[in-house]
C-alpha cells in the first residue's frame, strides 16, 4: 500500500512538472506583449521588460522560473503591480473554495438522493419528473440562470441580496447556480449505477434473508453503487472549487474564477503559470485521494 | 421362392405435398438489435417526445431564416427594439435586425459547432482510447499520463493560439479548439470500456485466428463500446453548446454580426431589464435543445445498455 501510494505521488509530481513546462512555452507563444502600450515611451517599456526578466531568452526565463518554483515562489504578477502570484491565490482561492465546496456538497447530496429515487421508480412518473427536474439544471446555462434568479429574488421579491460576498444570504444564489449543473450528472450516474447493482446476487441474498426493502436499498445497493460516482468526483470537485468565471462575474464575487480568464487575455505570464500549476496540483491530489478511497469503499479493489 | 411381402408402399418415397409439411413455425418475427433498441427507446416517453421536439427545432433551424423575409445582418433603424409582432415574429434587436432570423441563424451556428465538436473529438478519442486500452502496458501508461497533463492546460490558451493561426470569430476555430480539448475524456472512457472487453472470449478467439490489432480494435472492440459512447456523445452535445455560449459570453467565440445562441444571449443580457424578450427567446431555445439532447441521451442509455433493462 505504501509503495503504491509513493508511486502514485511520484507520477503526480511528474505530471505537474510536465504540465508546468508545456504551459510555460505555450503561453510564450501567445501573440502580443504584456507591456506594449502606445502611451508609454519605448525606454520605459524596455525597462519594464528587463525588470521582469522578459528580455532574456525564453529558455533562460524557463530555468529561472523553475528554480523559483522549487523554492515555492510563483513569481510576481505583471498586471497587478507588486502583487505576488502566491498571495493572489491565497486571497482569492478561499472564496472560490468555500463557494465551490458548498455547491459541490449540495449537488452531490441532491443528485445521489434523486438518483436513488429514480432507480426505485424506474420508468414510472417519479423517475420522469425527477430526471427532467435534474436535467433542467444542465439545460439552463449559468449565464441564463444567474441573471434570471438575481432578477427574481433580488429585484422582484427582494428576499436575497443581488450580489456581493460575505454573508450567508449572499452565498445562496451563487451556490445554487453553481450546484445545479452538477445535480443532473450525479443523478444520472447514481441512477444507472443503482440499477446495474439491482440484478446482483448479493441483493437477491439480502432480500431472501428477509431484510426490509429500505435496508436493502440503503445498505447493500447504495454502498455498492458509490464507486462509479466517485470516479467523477475528483474532476468535479477540482473544477467547481477553482471558481467559475460566469457565476463570479454575475454575482460580483472576489474569487479565483475571473483570474483564469483575465490572466490569459492580459498576458500575465506568471499568473497563468501559477494558476495552471495550482489547478493541476489540486486535480492530481483530488484524484489521488479518490484512488485511495476506492479501496475503503470497495474491498474488492483493495485486494489487487 | 415366395416373394417377400412388401412392407412399404411404392409412394412412400414421393415428396410430401407442400401443404402437409410441418416445419418450425415462426411465431414472432425475430428482431434485429437496432429494432430492439428502438422499441425500448420508445418505451421511455420523455426521450420520444424530446426526439420529436429536437426534429422540430432542426427543421426550424434549416428553414426558419428563409421564411421570415429578412436577412440576419441588415439593420433597420426605423424598427429598433420592437417587441414580437406580426412583422417581426420574435421582435427586433437594438440595430433593428429581425430576431426570428437571427435566432435560427444562430441555431445553425450553435448546432453545427455542437455536432462537429462532438463527432470529431469522439472519433479521435475512440482511436486513441482503443489503442491505449488494447496494447496496455507502457504505451497505455504514457497516453494516460499525457492526457492528465493536457487536461490541465487552460483551454483559453489553445483558443487564443488558434485564433492567431485561423482568425477569430470563425466556426472552425471553435470546432478545432473544442476538439483539441474534448478528445481526452472520450479517450478515457473508451479505454475503460476496451479494458473490460480486452480479455473476453470473442476477442481472444479472433486473436487466436490471427486477426491484426487494427482489425481487433476496429471490428471487435470499438463496435462493442458504441452503445455507451453514443450516449456519451448525446450528453456531450449540450456541454459543447454551453462552451460555445461561454466563449461567446467572454468575447472569444462567434463575433457579430454573425449570430450564435451564446452570442445572442450575451448581447441581450446587457439590456435584459428593458427588452426581456431579446434575452428570453434565445434562452428558451438553447435550454430546450440542451434538455432534449440530455433526455434523448438518457433514453438511449436505457435502451442500449442491457443491464439497465428490466
Amino acid at each position: 500500500m505504501v509503495k503504491y501510494i509513493a508511486k502514485k505521488i511520484g507520477t503526480a509530481l511528474l505530471t505537474v512538472f510536465v504540465l508546468a513546462t508545456l504551459t510555460f512555452f505555450l503561453v510564450k507563444l501567445l501573440p502580443g506583449d504584456p507591456f506594449l502600450n502606445e502611451k508609454v515611451p519605448q525606454a520605459v517599456q524596455d525597462q519594464q521588460r528587463a525588470y521582469y526578466g522578459l528580455d532574456k531568452p525564453v529558455w533562460e526565463q524557463y530555468l529561472t522560473y523553475m528554480g523559483n518554483l522549487l523554492h515555492g515562489n510563483l513569481g510576481t504578477s505583471l498586471k497587478q503591480v507588486g502583487r505576488n502570484v502566491g498571495d493572489i491565490i491565497k486571497e482569492a482561492f478561499p472564496v472560490s473554495a468555500k463557494l465551490g465546496l458548498a455547491a459541490f456538497l449540495f449537488s452531490e447530496l441532491v443528485g445521489i438522493l434523486f438518483g436513488i429515487l429514480c432507480a426505485q421508480f424506474k420508468d414510472r412518473l417519479p423517475d420522469y419528473i425527477l430526471m427532467v427536474v435534474a436535467v433542467l439544471g444542465i439545460a439552463l446555462p449559468s449565464m441564463v440562470l444567474g441573471p434570471l434568479l438575481r432578477y427574481l429574488f433580488g429585484v422582484k421579491l427582494m428576499v436575497l441580496p443581488v450580489s456581493g460576498w460575505g454573508s450567508a444570504k449572499q452565498a445562496v444564489l451563487p451556490v445554487f447556480v453553481l450546484a445545479i449543473s452538477g445535480i443532473a450528472s450525479t443523478t444520472r450516474s447514481m441512477r444507472a449505477s443503482m440499477l446495474s447493482v439491482t440484478t446482483q446476487d448479493y441483493i437477491k441474498t439480502a432480500r431472501a434473508k428477509g431484510l426490509s426493502p429500505v435496508k436493502v436499498v440503503m445498505w447493500h445497493q447504495f454502498k455498492n453503487s458509490l464507486v462509479p460516482i466517485m470516479t467523477n468526483m475528483g474532476v468535479a470537485l477540482a473544477s467547481i472549487m477553482m471558481g467559475s468565471f460566469v457565476v463570479e462575474s454575475i454575482f460580483l464575487i472576489p474569487g479565483l474564477g475571473k483570474y483564469f480568464v483575465d490572466c490569459v487575455t492580459t498576458l500575465d505570464y506568471p499568473l497563468v503559470m501559477g494558476l495552471t500549476i495550482f489547478y493541476g496540483a489540486f486535480l492530481v491530489t483530488a484524484n489521488l485521494i479518490i484512488d485511495i478511497l476506492y479501496g475503503v469503499v470497495d474491498p474488492r479493489i483493495r485486494v489487487k | 421362392m415366395e416373394e417377400k411381402t412388401r412392407i412399404f408402399d411404392e409412394h412412400d418415397f414421393d415428396p410430401i405435398p407442400e401443404q402437409d409439411r410441418h416445419t418450425d413455425t415462426v411465431a414472432r418475427q425475430s428482431t434485429s438489435y437496432l429494432k430492439d433498441v428502438w422499441r425500448s427507446f420508445c418505451k421511455r416517453k420523455t426521450a420520444l417526445v424530446s426526439l420529436v421536439v429536437m426534429a422540430v427545432i432542426l427543421l426550424l433551424v434549416l428553414i426558419g431564416p428563409e421564411i421570415s423575409g429578412y436577412d440576419y445582418y441588415s439593420n433597420d433603424y426605423t424598427a429598433i427594439n420592437q417587441p414580437p409582432s406580426a412583422a417581426h415574429w420574435f421582435g427586433t434587436d437594438s440595430l433593428g435586425r429581425d430576431l426570428w432570423t437571427r435566432v435560427w441563424m444562430g441555431g445553425r451556428v450553435s448546432l453545427l459547432i455542437a455536432i462537429l465538436a462532438t463527432i470529431i473529438p469522439y472519433t479521435i478519442g475512440m482511436i486513441v482510447g482503443g489503442i491505449s486500452g488494447y496494447f496496455g502496458g507502457k504505451l497505455d501508461q504514457f497516453i494516460m499520463r499525457a492526457i492528465d497533463v493536457l487536461m490541465g492546460i487552460p483551454q483559453l490558451i489553445y483558443m487564443i493560439l488558434l485564433m492567431v493561426i485561423m482568425g477569430s470569430g470563425n466556426i472552425w476555430t471553435l470546432v478545432i479548439a473544442m476538439s483539441i480539448t474534448g478528445w481526452m475524456s472520450a479517450a478515457r472512457s473508451t479505454r475503460g470500456l476496451v479494458l473490460q472487453l480486452r480479455n473476453r472470449d470473442f476477442v481472444v478467439a479472433s486473436e487466436t485466428l490471427g486477426a491484426s490489432p487494427a482489425r481487433l480494435i476496429a471490428k471487435h472492440l470499438l463496435p462493442n463500446t458504441m452503445g455507451i459512447l453514443v450516449v456519451g456523445m448525446a450528453m456531450m452535445i449540450p456541454s459543447v453548446i454551453y462552451s460555445e455560449a461561454f466563449l461567446s459570453y467572454i468575447g472569444l467565440g462567434i463575433t457579430p454580426p454573425n449570430p450564435s445562441w451564446g452570442q445572442l444571449i450575451k448581447t441581450a443580457s446587457e439590456t435584459f431589464r428593458y427588452y426581456p424578450y431579446q434575452f428570453i427567446i434565445p434562452c428558451i431555445f438553447i435550454s430546450i435543445t440542451m434538455l432534449c439532447c440530455n433526455l434523448i441521451g438518457d433514453g438511449l442509455r436505457d435502451a442500449l445498455d442491457p443491464k439497465l433493462r428490466a
